[in-house]
């Protein structure tokens, strides 16, 4: 069976079962490696994507059940197109290891589409379920706040 | 015979192969160049095993694994500093599997002395240990050793570079080398011309580098001491960055395992039949305690191995949490196998006694990344793509598992999602070396679930303590450790050489032996358990439950004595060790430590001593409804010299959560031989709502 999806702004017709996680048909069938596979259970974050603007665990949704255009990092920005969020976390170097930071990055993509201005309470409400075992949280923090101010054009 | 002798005695036991291989090989260190490892290509240029030069511009090969710890970045800013390399234009990889890039301090990390206190003879004695460490091929990353091994090492290769180009140069010019200097990637003469690096290098590879070039004094560093942009940044905030687990190849395969949940139990048999059927699988390869399931996609290979039947063997451990506290506690029992610290006996203190027992439990790594790697026998040649912080360890054992030579095996290693030493483990690319070998010709990348990951763990070991210790007139009088855990190190040397040496387990004890404190009738004696869970480094290894359980008991000791914790730990290290004393001065200030706290809040200290930096914290708790909150934690450390202080603040940052995550919610516990905690809701770390804000200052006694 064949399941369409539009994926960084390209269709793509997957002859795939529509029951397959979004995070493999991304990762193996695609080869948009930049979407991680941290626990398989919606219980970390590494796998987070946009869909339709919103932040979904791509590890627990079926491409089948897929509702909107997808956006993983690879479509938020590039090294030689970066996104404000990108950037902010490349000015307050952010990542340790960097597994999750795709996933931390696309929920604040989240956050910020929904909320422009977020308090520090807002952000950890929004990022609880982003796991770090690097422990960059307050360097994530930062960032967010960075990349609000430069995309409310301060 | 004194504590010195018995110290120096067995100290000497242990480093006695070391130095006689000094002797023979101080030589060969001094007089031979490390041989290149390094093959470039067309256009390419090795100037030494650290160092490529192509069309392109210069990559600095780093002999160490990034895995957060930021390695790479100030590896490569050792080199660019006596290079003279713009840091914009600096690029970076993992050298290959090579005895080249062996790592020198790693072994003296063994030697059981206090490191804050090693006398000259027992660093002249780390200093043969770096030579059989090179004999030995040691390329591991792990035990903080990095900086150590690399700060002259990468320098020289940079310093030595810089002087064979400008010698390439001079002889192009017909100018005096004298005349000539450096800048940004190119050597320039007086008359303003610019020779680059790039169309230098290979003139510059038939000229004889200088054995002992001279490095630039701490006062002309221009990046050295300055917090840099790191070189995988860019990579890892737009989700380009290449872990082992992205690794992408033609034709490439999709694999999972299953081994036996009772680790280093058998697997006596299984019915992989309805696997077989699913549609996309392509093999079930039995792997003698478990299985792989290969197939088009990783998602197909988790949904056919959990068809497949197996008939698992019992677990060569104790079944419980409880038995297995038991049998550690047994070994109280017998004679302690090390007393690395014997100054005098408790019956000999004056004072009120107290005593306290403590207990940590079995913890997993949880690396981000999930166990992976990637393997492609091809003609008798074997490729893996791992995240490895041993990559020569991973290739002799993937060549052993498939009755290969070393030679013709090649390790190629990735980003690692996380290390915590778990990737100090080979275990993961031999299963896929072995699922290769069942698919001749064909990449295969076998990823592990988050349950096989935290179900087949070499898990940092539970341990036990039973701590006496007497106060007497504000002073402690006199303190008695015994801790009791499974050896690591043995468990270690049998999986990596086949058996496991007699003598000191140093990291049973590390952090609570060799900690500077000045207390009269200190003892501390360790006990090996034998207990057959698998145990293996984690994150400060030792120090993780020891450092837990001597500033508790301190915290005790300061209670019944009368006195201010803080005031008691600067009382007992200034004696023995300024800089340790210091950092509890500086964290006492940043935290206002003494002054009146609002109403429900606290704080408490700890300080530790481990590879070669004393680190004071204090941590700052809030009582709120929902139960205590950890609000703010300060830290002081002193590393000597910091190179990278931005870096350095982020590891201290993150070794504080690593450590307050497990001590608030890591507890792997065993039920039916099977570690109860298979993935983060079982087993979960702070997150960005629990995590205190940190704050931490850098000290830099040199």
């Amino acid at each position: 069976m064949v399941v369409s999806l539009t994926v960084n702004g390209a269709e793509q017709a997957l002859d795939l079962p529509p029951e397959m996680p979004l995070l493999w048909a991304l990762r193996d069938a695609l080869g948009l490696t930049g979407t991680k596979f941290g626990c398989g259970v919606a219980a970390c974050g590494a796998c987070t994507v946009l869909v339709d603007g919103q932040a979904v665990r791509a590890c627990s949704l079926a491409i089948g059940d897929v509702w909107g255009p997808v956006t993983t990092i690879e479509g938020l920005g590039r090294p030689e197109a970066l996104a404000p969020l990108q950037r902010a976390w490349i000015a307050h170097q952010v990542a340790q290891c960097g597994y999750c930071q795709p996933g931390q990055i696309m929920q604040a993509a989240s956050l910020l589409a929904e909320t422009p201005v977020p308090t520090d309470a807002e952000i950890d409400a929004a990022m609880a379920g982003n796991l770090c075992r690097c422990g960059t949280y307050g360097r994530i923090r930062a960032a967010i706040h960075t990349a609000a101010r430069e995309m409310a054009g301060e | 015979m004194s504590r010195l002798g018995r110290m120096t005695r067995r100290a000497f036991l242990v480093t006695s192969a070391a130095v006689a291989g000094g002797v023979a090989f101080l030589v060969w260190k001094d007089g031979q160049p490390v041989p290149n490892p390094l093959r470039p290509g067309p256009g390419e240029t090795a100037l030494n095993p650290w160092l490529v030069i192509d069309g392109a511009g210069v990559t600095i090969v780093t002999p160490r694994a990034e895995m957060g710890q930021g390695t790479q970045t100030t590896l490569a800013a050792l080199v660019a500093e006596e290079l003279d390399l713009d840091w914009q234009d600096v690029r970076v990889m993992h050298g290959p599997a090579s005895a080249s890039y062996w790592n020198g301090p790693l072994l003296a990390l063994g030697m059981p002395w206090k490191e804050y206190a090693a006398s000259r003879w027992q660093q002249a004695a780390a200093g043969s240990t770096d030579v059989v460490a090179r004999l030995l091929g040691l390329q591991v990353t792990g035990g903080s050793t990095a900086m150590v091994d690399g700060f002259e090492k990468m320098r020289r290769a940079g310093a030595a570079a810089r002087i064979v180009l400008v010698q390439a140069a001079a002889a192009r010019l017909g100018l005096a080398a004298e005349r000539l200097r450096t800048e940004a990637g190119a050597v320039i003469a007086p008359d303003g011309t610019r020779l680059p690096y790039t169309d230098l290098a290979e003139a510059a590879a038939g000229i004889a580098p200088p054995e002992d070039p001279p490095l630039r004094p701490a006062s002309d560093w221009k990046l050295l001491g300055r917090a840099l942009p790191r070189t995988d940044m860019m990579a890892k905030v737009t989700g380009t960055a290449t872990f082992g687990i992205d690794v992408r190849l033609p034709g490439m395969l999709f694999a999972t395992v299953r081994m036996n949940p009772r680790l280093g139990g058998a697997m006596h048999g299984f019915d992989a039949g309805a696997a077989r059927a699913m549609p996309g699988v392509v093999e079930v390869v039995n792997l003698g305690p478990g299985f792989a399931v290969v197939a088009s996609n990783t998602w197909l290979a988790f949904q056919a191995a959990d068809a497949v039947r197996a008939d698992w063997g019992a677990a060569p451990y104790p079944t419980d949490s409880a038995a297995q506290t038991a049998a550690i506690a047994a070994a109280f029992e017998d004679r302690p196998k090390a007393t690395l610290r014997d100054d005098g006996d408790m019956a000999d203190a004056t004072g009120d006694e107290i005593s306290a027992d403590y207990a940590v439990p079995y913890l997993a790594h949880a690396c981000m990344e999930p166990m992976n790697a990637t393997a492609r026998l091809d003609g008798g040649r074997l490729d893996v793509w791992c995240g490895t912080q041993a990559p020569v360890l991973a290739r002799d054992h993937c060549a052993a598992a498939l009755g290969l030579k070393g030679a013709d095996v090649a390790v190629h290693t990735t980003f690692l999602g996380g290390g915590f030493g778990r990737r100090a483990e080979t275990d993961f690319a031999v299963i896929a070396a072995h699922v290769a070998a069942a698919l001749p010709g064909r990449a295969v990348q076998v990823t592990w679930t988050r349950e096989e990951d935290m179900r087949h763990d070499v898990y940092r070991p539970a341990a036990l303590a039973r701590m006496r210790g007497r106060v007497a007139g504000g002073r402690v009088t006199g303190l008695e450790a015994r801790i009791a855990a499974p050896s690591i190190t043995r468990q270690m040397m049998r999986r990596i050489a086949g058996f496991a040496p007699p003598g000191p387990d140093k990291t049973l004890l590390e952090g609570a032996y060799d900690q500077p404190y000045a207390i009269p009738n200190f003892r501390v004696a360790g006990h090996i358990a034998d207990v057959a869970v698998p145990v293996g480094y984690w994150r400060s290894v030792g120090h993780s439950h020891n450092s837990f359980f001597l500033e508790c008991f301190l915290d005790e000791l300061a209670d019944a004595a009368g006195r201010d914790p803080l005031d008691l730990r600067r009382d007992l290290t200034r004696p023995e060790h300024a800089p340790s004393a210091a950092v509890l001065d500086a964290v006492a200030e940043m935290s206002g430590w003494g002054t009146p706290l609002p109403g429900g809040r606290a704080q408490g200290v700890a300080f530790c001593h481990s590879f070669g930096t004393p680190v004071a914290e204090v941590v700052e708790v809030a009582r709120t409804d929902a139960g205590i909150r950890i609000a703010r934690v300060f830290v002081a450390c002193d590393p000597g010299t910091a190179l990278d202080p931005g870096i350095l603040e982020a590891q201290m940052t993150s070794g504080a959560l690593f450590g307050l995550s497990a001590a608030v919610m890591g507890e792997i516990t065993f039920a039916g031989g099977i570690a109860e905690q298979g993935n983060f809701p079982d087993y979960d770390a702070l997150r960005i709502t629990g995590a205190p804000e940190v704050s931490v200052r850098i000290l830099q006694s040199g």
